[in-house]
């Protein structure tokens, strides 16, 4: 805001008693609502200082390359890394693509009429119906209405109607900072709407949209309920260690999000410090992939060109 | 100025038959939101509807007994399952509505620069720590403080996941705050230091006022994800169905019931089908405090 950048009256201003009064005043209310801030990002810091350093020691690369044994509180994490994996490729494979189309349609093809309001109050409504209903509806229509039964697609195919506004809210942002005036251009030359939106458009947007793209895989990572209604289970054992563990058609798979609700809820006789070392993981997971998103935006904003 | 393509340009049959096919596949997809929110809403009934001959929709709604896999007489009254959600939503709001509105005028109105951007961004990674991990922290973490503090006998109930919750929905407050306050104008601020206002006289007397629609709104959809919340406070908020007496009493809401029962329930029994009802339910209630905060920000666009 402007307003907090500019010189403050002190420096125009004698000291008399009342200015002074109106000083403090002033400092009491930065000192107000700047504890109020403290008070929310303060527990962050200190809850995942806690959370990794109560990890650690279980922490190696032989914890998270091999598989878990005995119902998952001996061994390591490696089969719900892979089921992570799997989950998040599959919905995104889904849901990216239609997420832009549907992104690309409420930014150059909407008309502004009562149509395309209901269209974007579906969106606003699809991102607020509770993940555990998704869960419920993952469970009626891929499970059972579908025949799909409980498996990684189903879980995928949920989560990823789950994160579709993520990914169409993004995007439409990013289209829409691209000018009118580069797509009146394109015309001009006689390109049809699709064609100017594919060569011009898309080309000029590719980061916002990836920027979505990535939010959605850190959301998509660390969401539980649903997929702990369509297809991921609290313990599978596994053979062998490569990426190739499960059928994504048929099996259900594990995953680091539902492992850790296990482990810290269920499970008996684990290692204290296991479900912390699981939460470390998914926490870096999630915290690095939004840094990237958010390091990618910074960039982009900075070498804008127009 | 051209506002669409020319009309008039000579195409080949092959860009004129792809550009149709590719605009129906856009509009498919564009229309794919109302599609999937309708699908949600008819598969979770479908799946609930055999049950709802049998509900006395006043016993489903108020009473508060809720025995579904008794043998003799299962019971069905989610009363105290509403209760539940109900009393934890309106606690959590109690501590983050001022503290979220408060973090958005201080990110807004007394930072700038680099200091500013990095709170955005703290914020930012606030909201995509994952529920499970909240859950996790609720268990681990705040129930032994709680435990400690208050020297109650159970670290586990109501208050413990009202923090949780708070934490959890202040960063959609701040950010949609911050937008709300951002859209009040220069000019507001301007009148108000030149006629000698304190900063907080500005922030109490021009801007709140000002921009109170958007920060309505902020606070509906705060109170939307925490109405929806479901592994934070599967994990933090105690198992005891019934109506709590303190803030310090294990309750349970609706969204931890579904996920703590269904894996246990077979598919098509009466407990299964109320469950799925439950699930209509929730959706019904977010979608109206969904659809409020969405009208109070067009409201907002309009003047």
């Amino acid at each position: 805001m402007t307003v907090a950048s500019n010189p403050s009256p002190r420096t125009q201003f004698a000291e008399t008693r009342l200015v002074r009064k109106k000083h403090r005043s002033e400092l009491i209310a930065k000192c107000f609502f700047g504890v109020m801030a403290a008070a929310m990002v303060i527990p962050l810091i200190l809850i995942v200082v806690h959370v990794v350093k109560q990890g650690m020691p279980s922490l190696s690369w032989e914890f998270l390359t091999t598989n878990p044994r005995l119902g998952g509180i001996r061994g390591g994490i490696w089969s719900a890394i892979v089921g992570t994996l799997y989950i998040v490729t599959i919905s995104l494979c889904v849901s990216a693509p239609i997420g832009v189309l549907s992104a690309v349609y409420l930014n150059e093809y909407a008309k502004e009429n009562w149509f395309t309001r209901i269209v974007h109050l579906a969106v606003v409504n699809l991102a607020g119906v509770p993940s555990i209903v998704h869960g419920l509806f993952g469970l009626g229509a891929f499970v059972y209405a579908a025949g799909m039964g409980k498996s990684i697609l189903s879980a995928s195919l949920t989560l990823s109607i789950m994160t579709l506004p993520v990914i169409i809210a993004s995007t439409k942002e990013a289209l829409a900072s691209v000018p009118v005036s580069f797509r009146e251009a394109c015309w001009n030359v006689g390109a049809t709407r699709w064609q100017t939106i594919r060569r011009i458009v898309l080309p000029n947007s590719i980061s916002g949209i990836l920027t979505g793209v990535i939010l959605q895989v850190s959301r998509t990572a660390g969401e539980t309920a649903p997929v702990m209604l369509t297809g991921v289970a609290t313990f599978k054992a596994v053979e062998g260690t490569g990426l190739f563990l499960y059928n994504p058609f048929t099996d259900q798979s594990m995953a680091l999000s539902m492992h850790l609700y296990y482990i810290a809820t269920q499970a008996n006789n684990a290692p204290p410090s296991l479900p912390y070392a699981i939460a470390t993981v998914l926490l870096s997971v999630v915290l690095l992939v939004n840094a990237s998103a958010i390091g990618l935006r910074a960039y982009l904003r900075s070498r804008k060109k127009w | 100025m051209l506002a669409e393509p020319h009309r008039r340009v000579k195409r080949r049959p092959f860009e004129l038959v792809s550009e149709k096919l590719i605009e129906a596949l856009i509009c498919v997809c564009g229309f794919s939101a109302i599609i999937f929110v309708f699908s949600i809403f008819f598969f979770v009934l479908r799946e609930g509807a055999p049950f709802l001959s049998r509900l006395q929709m006043g016993e489903f709604l108020f009473s508060t007994e809720w025995f579904p896999t008794s043998q003799t007489q299962p019971k069905f009254g989610v009363g105290a399952l509403v209760v539940g959600t109900l009393s934890v939503t309106i606690l959590a709001m109690i501590i983050a509505v001022p503290f979220g509105l408060g973090a958005a005028v201080f990110v807004s109105e007394f930072c700038a620069g680099k200091a500013k951007e990095t709170l955005k961004v703290v914020i930012e990674l606030l909201a995509a720590i994952p529920s499970v991990v909240w859950g996790f922290i609720g268990l681990t973490v705040m129930s032994p403080i709680v435990i400690n503090t208050f020297h109650v006998p159970i670290g586990i109930n109501m208050f413990n996941g009202a923090i949780l919750l708070a934490l959890m929905s202040v960063p959609i407050m701040v950010s949609i705050g911050e937008d709300a306050l951002k859209a009040v104008p220069d000019s507001y601020r301007e009148a108000a230091l030149a006629l000698g206002a304190t900063k907080w006289q500005l922030v109490y007397r021009v801007l709140l006022p000002a921009a109170k629609n958007g920060l309505l709104a902020a606070v509906l959809l705060g109170v939307g994800r925490a109405i929806g919340e479901t592994m934070a406070v599967l994990m933090a908020t105690g198992h005891s169905v019934r109506i709590p007496k303190t803030i310090f009493d294990p309750v349970r809401t609706l969204t931890a019931t579904i996920a703590a029962e269904l894996g246990e329930t077979s598919k098509g029994s009466d407990h299964y089908q109320v469950l799925f009802l439950i699930g209509v339910l929730l959706f019904t209630i977010t979608f109206v405090v969904n659809l409020s905060a969405d009208l109070v920000i067009k409201g907002i666009r309009k003047k």
